[in-house]
């Protein structure tokens, strides 16, 4: 190129596009599901392609509506539909992920202004909105294998002060628990993590202050006093790990300066952990993010870096 | 203005709810059914309208400095009378609404009517202007409370409307579900009225 091209800023480009990153986001989302419907069966696929057909169809019927343009091929309602089925147990009757879609696309992500302009994770929102509706729905959970015996998530067993019935830690890990259909597999979302980290579409700060504030938390403040929790095995139970890399990451609801994400990622770890140890709900992971979300506009002001070459005024 | 004119811009262009977003905590908290919105709203309106007259009347004896304190005793006379009636001869409706039929006294939207309205207008005007604005604020509470109560419990002046397969989505009777009915409507009703003007 022996062209001289004379242009306002910004000179410096980038290839990466919006389509490209949900597209990352989208391909470290298959190990969960893959993990899903080997745990759970075909049910779990089913939810999954409802949940994601519905979430795309309200967004191209909201952006007619509004006579904005059609940008479906930026594959974030692919994500935000991938994100409410694994959000819902498998037991869920299918009528469930289309009213979760309509509500987080139409509500949460349109009516605010579209991509980029809401206020709160999509996915995370309906969720909350779904579980105040259909408590009971939203609630019945089945052990992994053909047989869908009912049974109780590992977070429902430790706030039930049972004392055993605890699946291993290595149970946890792989997956073979109870719980909403993306979130049991710690080892698929931590494989699709890394995929995300090594593309650069997330960086390491919100998830390992969020998840290293949880084990901290829950080890100290354990149950037989001081320093007696079970701070790793925290980590791999409820919606902490799908939480932590998918959805306190969303780039539009989580604070763009260095030091506000790892304040978003202690925020939500306190949070998360208090709610798990002392609240009603078995798993504060939904609330802990949604508050975050709310005030990250005020975590980015408190935290603006100052400008190279900036100097504090003369007191 | 004629009389025709106050009266609509109770209504429409002046809607405390939709329009002037006034009155909110009554609002939020009554509208989990339809009857209870409709009860509210007309128990507003009797209140709206005898204070617009007796403040209107009043309004040259009353000194411009202790006018508010004024104000509130003589829309608490007719709240009481309101409370005392609606508890003798609508027992439930009296239980159901609770605190906030007190409440109406310290309600902005009279205070604001006495205001802006009453004491600046002859005794006929105000007691349109009250019909208006309270007829507007009954209907915007229906509306609300049979949305809430359609969703929220799947009936409908407590008669069951949807199918019994429905299953009620609980958020619809919570504050929550009235936030979210609030933001839609008005949403939807500026964009339509926005577009007449």
């Amino acid at each position: 190129m022996n062209q001289l091209i004379v242009s306002s800023s910004p000179h410096i480009n980038s290839d990466e596009t919006i389509a490209k990153i949900m597209r990352d986001v989208v391909i470290a989302l298959i190990p969960a599901g893959i993990a899903a419907i080997y745990f759970f069966g075909s049910r779990a696929l089913l939810i999954i392609v409802v949940s994601v057909i519905s979430a795309v169809l309200t967004e191209w019927f909201m952006q007619k509506l509004y006579k904005k343009p059609i940008t479906l091929d930026d594959w974030s309602a692919v994500v935000t539909g991938i994100l409410i089925a694994y959000n819902m147990p498998p037991t869920v009757p299918l009528w469930l992920p289309i009213v979760g879609s309509v509500i987080a696309i139409a509500i949460i992500k349109q009516s605010f202004g579209g991509l980029g302009q809401n206020f709160m994770n999509p996915a995370l929102g309906a969720r909350a909105i779904l579980l105040a509706c259909w408590p009971v729905r939203m609630t019945t959970w089945v052990a992994p294998g053909p047989d869908a015996i009912s049974t109780a998530t590992p977070l429902e067993l430790l706030n039930g002060n049972m004392q055993e019935g605890f699946p291993t830690i290595w149970d946890a890990f792989i997956g073979n628990i109870g719980g909403c259909i993306g979130e049991t597999s710690a080892f698929a979302l931590i494989l699709g993590a890394i995929y995300l980290l090594y593309r650069d579409v997330i960086n390491w700060r919100i998830p390992v202050s969020y998840l290293g504030t949880v084990a901290l938390f829950t080890w100290i403040f354990g149950k037989d006093g001081f320093f007696t929790g079970n701070g790793i095995y925290n980590l791999f139970i409820g919606g902490l790990m799908l939480g932590a890399f998918y959805m306190a990451t969303d780039y539009a609801t989580s604070p763009v300066t260095p030091k506000g994400q790892l304040i978003m990622g202690f925020g939500c770890g306190i949070i998360t952990s208090i709610i798990r140890l002392y609240g009603g709900y078995p798993d504060g992971v939904t609330y802990a993010i949604l508050i975050m979300n709310i005030v990250t506009p005020l975590i980015d002001r408190y935290t603006i870096p100052s400008i190279y070459g900036e100097v504090e005024r003369n007191v | 203005m004629k009389l025709r004119e106050i009266f609509t811009n109770g209504i429409f262009k002046e809607n405390p709810i939709f329009k002037l977003v006034i009155g909110m905590c009554p609002t939020i908290a009554v509208t989990t059914a339809a009857i209870n919105g409709i009860g509210m709203g007309l128990a507003t309106t009797f209140v709206l309208i005898c204070s617009n007259l007796v403040i209107s009347l009043l309004k040259d004896f009353i000194p411009s400095k202790i006018r508010i304190p004024s104000y509130i005793v003589i829309i608490a006379t007719f709240v009481t009378i309101v409370g005392m009636v609606m508890e003798a001869y609508l027992p439930d409706l009296y239980d159901s609404l609770g605190i906030f039929i007190p409440l109406i006294v310290v309600n902005c939207i009279i205070l604001a009517r006495a205001e802006t309205f009453a004491s600046k207008n002859p005794p006929i005007p105000s007691i349109v202007d009250g019909l208006g604005i309270g007829l507007g604020f009954t209907l915007s509470l229906t509306i609300l409370g049979s949305i809430r109560e359609l969703l929220g419990a799947g009936t409908l002046f407590n008669m069951q409307v949807m199918p019994n397969s429905y299953e009620p989505a609980l958020i619809m009777i919570l504050p929550a579900g009235a936030f979210i009915t609030l933001g839609l409507l008005t949403g939807l009703i500026n964009k339509f009225t926005t577009k007449m003007d």
